[in-house]
């Protein structure tokens, strides 16, 4: 008897032990854990120790603070001015367009919403890199090519798009544009369903237009997922290789105009081998990224307590 | 305070995650068919699986361009027919040209999971001879050869006067004109023997045509660059010094600047004479010549199909009366890592493929490239039908007897991969897109790299 309650005893114990709320979450957390530490962690320290390195096959030395000292170079200027002004850019357009959008598709009125809420994501299923080849093909500098077409309409002559840092930069953004927006109004979708609907009948009935209504209503409840879109395009944008490395068939862009900070650490670490240079760019854009959001995101309130 | 630390650490987490997986996506993508990079590491031994020979060796090698590995396996079949003895089960792998390099660099890197054999091309092997190269020395097998291929094609892949690759062919580079165009504008291109004549012919051309003589690359080092090496000069020196802005670098220059502005040269369309672009242009027409590299045959072959019997190759025009008529350009190199198993057997396996005279008439005969043992250029197999000579016509070997003393060896140092890029992204398009003036452009391109 005594011992058949005993061993009952230790089974609840035990079940207890496997079950308890203290040890559950961090089982489940667990694989995550894992692998950020695997994946993320630990190259992320190696990173942070070979930006002090000279790295070679066979030979690896310590050069202090050689290489942060060599990043003051016209190179990583032009890759932190480019990827500077993608970013600023990317904002201002993926933003405001697909909140609008968002609102036009969500709004009952609204004919064919199905059709244009696939045909604006179907973008986004696209590989960057065939993308990358087509948006090529567009801006292509012969008369034949889609774009230069299209400004002839307009009696404007051919234009050498991708030679250009301007033109280059719109080739860009046209490209962030098709692909990118509808991912966006996917987001701004999903917050403006939770809007309640008796808001916008109130404020109807105390005579307000639709533009007020978007303005006073849907804009400020839509805040949180705003802040959330701008990090992500905030790090998108700094974080933009594939799309110029694309567009400029993998070679590098004529006078660096479409060089950015990952295309730059890409050419340093593995088409020169300057692992120890490529990690020290690598480390300074995660501190720019890093002060850029934190920036963002105490001027949009986000680390105010809220009341 | 302690909310605000928190939401920092969560974004930091969030940034470092979302930055290392956009930016790995380009670099750091591995295809799905690639098993022999862990083969390469466990260096499994064929023996235990191989059901006839038995004996057979396992190779592993990596390239990027499929016509290679095409080749490579037919020169194994070859070899194991010939040498059973020593039979060799090849498992090759063609991987886009960046992955490749990147994932070599990566596993000679780390000491683990690179092939036994691999194809490095010439504007990446400086990277590969940093620190203490991990490539095999290939001097014993190439020394008793050296006499019969062109030095150079060798050379450039070697530091303190070892020797870790052989190159596929020379590249010697050769002007094709589009005959037609020149008969319409009524001139012979065996006349042209200078650059000189090349510039008067051009302006015939222009006059009677109303079309460019010649295209030159807009953001691509192919056209400066043979050049300059056709009159000894080059954008480095032995010892490795950057001599982008030399006199003789610079008035090249000036005299292709000069005929851009004259209209006897037209910049690409694409920049480069490798794009969509060029190719479409030529494809009807728009521009009389060009010069590139021996490789670049298949190009037209490719690419360009209407001037099929339309197109003649000869030697470059001369920069004076008896200089240069040609430079051998680009290359790609076959290596054994230090990382193979039998390095040995290797080598004789890549002797037999790449040195011997056999191996020789198949790279031409089955690459389309000048092979670089000069011997067989005169055998009579380079005047076979095949889709080069049904497209340039069978003269095309004795225009390189004509020139093979006089392809300048070329330097490629440690410093090469950066001179590249900086002429190819700053001082071309200044000169030939936005018409500044060569000498103050080359001289600062200079000074950044120094």
């Amino acid at each position: 008897m005594q011992i058949e309650r005993e061993l009952r005893h230790n089974a609840k114990r035990g079940y207890r032990l496997g079950n308890s709320q203290k040890i559950a979450p961090y089982v489940f957390v667990l694989p995550f854990l894992l692998s950020f530490a695997v994946f993320f962690a630990y190259p992320l320290v190696n990173a942070g120790v070979m930006s002090f390195q000279e790295v070679l096959p066979g030979e690896v030395s310590f050069v202090g603070l050689d290489h942060y000292r060599g990043l003051w170079n016209e190179d990583f200027g032009a890759a932190l001015y480019n990827s500077s002004r993608y970013t600023l850019l990317t904002l201002f357009l993926l933003i405001p367009v697909p909140m609008v959008l968002a609102v036009f598709l969500n709004a009952k009125t609204m004919m064919f919403s199905n059709f244009f809420r696939s045909a604006l994501f179907i973008p986004a299923l696209t590989s960057v890199v065939v993308a990358g080849v087509v948006f090529r093909l567009i801006f292509g500098e012969l008369d034949g090519a889609l774009m230069n077409t299209i400004l002839h309409l307009f009696g404007i002559p051919s234009q050498r798009w991708l030679y250009s840092s301007s033109l280059g930069m719109f080739a860009l953004l046209v490209l962030a544009g098709w692909r990118w927006i509808g991912i966006n109004i996917l987001y701004f979708l999903s917050a403006l369903q939770s809007i309640p609907r008796e808001l916008y009948e109130a404020a109807e009935m105390d005579g307000a237009g639709t533009m007020r209504r978007f303005m006073r209503i849907t804009v400020p409840l839509l805040k949180p997922i705003t802040i959330y879109v701008v990090t992500i395009t905030i790090y998108g944008g700094y974080a933009m290789f594939t799309e110029s490395y694309m567009l400029w068939a993998g070679k590098p862009s004529p006078q660096n105009i479409g060089l950015t900070i990952v295309g730059y650490i890409y050419q340093q670490g593995f088409q020169y081998f300057n692992l120890g240079f490529g990690s020290a760019i690598g480390i300074t854009l995660l501190g720019i990224t890093l002060l850029v959001s934190v920036l963002q995101l105490t001027l949009s309130g986000m680390f105010k307590r809220e009341d | 305070m302690k909310k605000a630390f928190l939401c920092t650490t969560a974004l930091l987490l969030i940034l470092v995650m979302g930055l290392s997986g956009c930016g790995g996506n380009g670099n750091t993508e591995t295809s799905p068919s690639n098993p022999p990079a862990s083969n390469g590491g466990t260096k499994a031994e064929g023996g235990e699986t191989e059901p006839a020979g038995g004996e057979a060796q396992k190779v592993v090698f990596w390239t990027f361009v499929d016509a290679h590995q095409k080749f490579y396996e037919s020169m194994a079949a070859s070899w194991n027919e010939s040498h059973p003895d020593k039979a060799i089960e090849l498992e090759a792998t063609t991987i886009p040209y960046d992955d490749m390099h990147t994932k070599l660099l990566v596993a000679l890197q780390s000491g683990v999971g690179a092939p036994d054999l691999v194809d490095i091309e010439q504007s990446k092997f400086p990277n590969f001879m940093k620190g203490t190269p991990q490539l095999v020395s290939l001097n014993d097998m190439l020394e008793p050869e050296l006499g019969n291929i062109v030095k150079s094609r060798v050379e450039i892949y070697s530091k303190d006067n070892t020797y870790y690759g052989i190159d596929y062919h020379v590249g010697a580079t050769v002007m094709y004109y589009n005959k037609e165009m020149l008969d319409q504008a009524g001139i012979n291109p065996d006349d042209i023997k200078t650059w000189a004549d090349f510039e008067t012919a051009g302006k015939q051309m222009l006059e009677k045509t109303g079309k460019p003589m010649i295209t030159f690359e807009g953001n691509g080092n192919w056209s400066w660059w043979p050049a300059i090496s056709q009159q000894g000069s080059d954008q480095v020196d032995t010892d490795g010094k950057v001599t982008v802005d030399t006199p003789v670098n610079v008035k090249t220059m000036e005299f292709f600047q000069k005929l851009v502005k004259e209209g006897v040269a037209a910049v690409a369309p694409g920049a480069g004479h490798d794009t969509e672009e060029y190719f479409g242009y030529m494809d009807s027409g728009s521009a009389a010549s060009v010069f590139m590299p021996f490789w670049f045959m298949n190009r037209f072959t490719d690419h360009i199909p209407d001037l099929k019997g339309k197109v003649i190759i000869r030697p470059m025009p001369a920069w004076e009366e008896g200089g240069n008529r040609s430079a051998g350009m680009g290359g790609t190199a076959t290596s054994i890592t230090n990382q193979a198993k039998n390095p040995e057997d290797i080598k004789e396996f890549l002797a037999y493929a790449k040195l011997s005279k056999e191996g020789n008439l198949q790279i031409w005969k089955q690459l389309g490239f000048d092979p670089i043992r000069t011997d067989v250029w005169s055998d009579p197999a380079m005047k076979e039908s095949n889709k080069f000579t049904d497209y340039f016509g069978t003269d095309i070997f004795d225009t390189l007897i004509s020139i093979k003393d006089e392809i300048a060896p070329v330097h490629i140092r440690e410093k090469s991969p950066e001179v590249f890029d900086a002429i190819r992204n700053k001082a071309i398009p200044e000169i030939f897109i936005d018409m500044k003036e060569p000498a103050k452009v080359l001289k600062d391109v200079q000074a950044s790299l120094k």
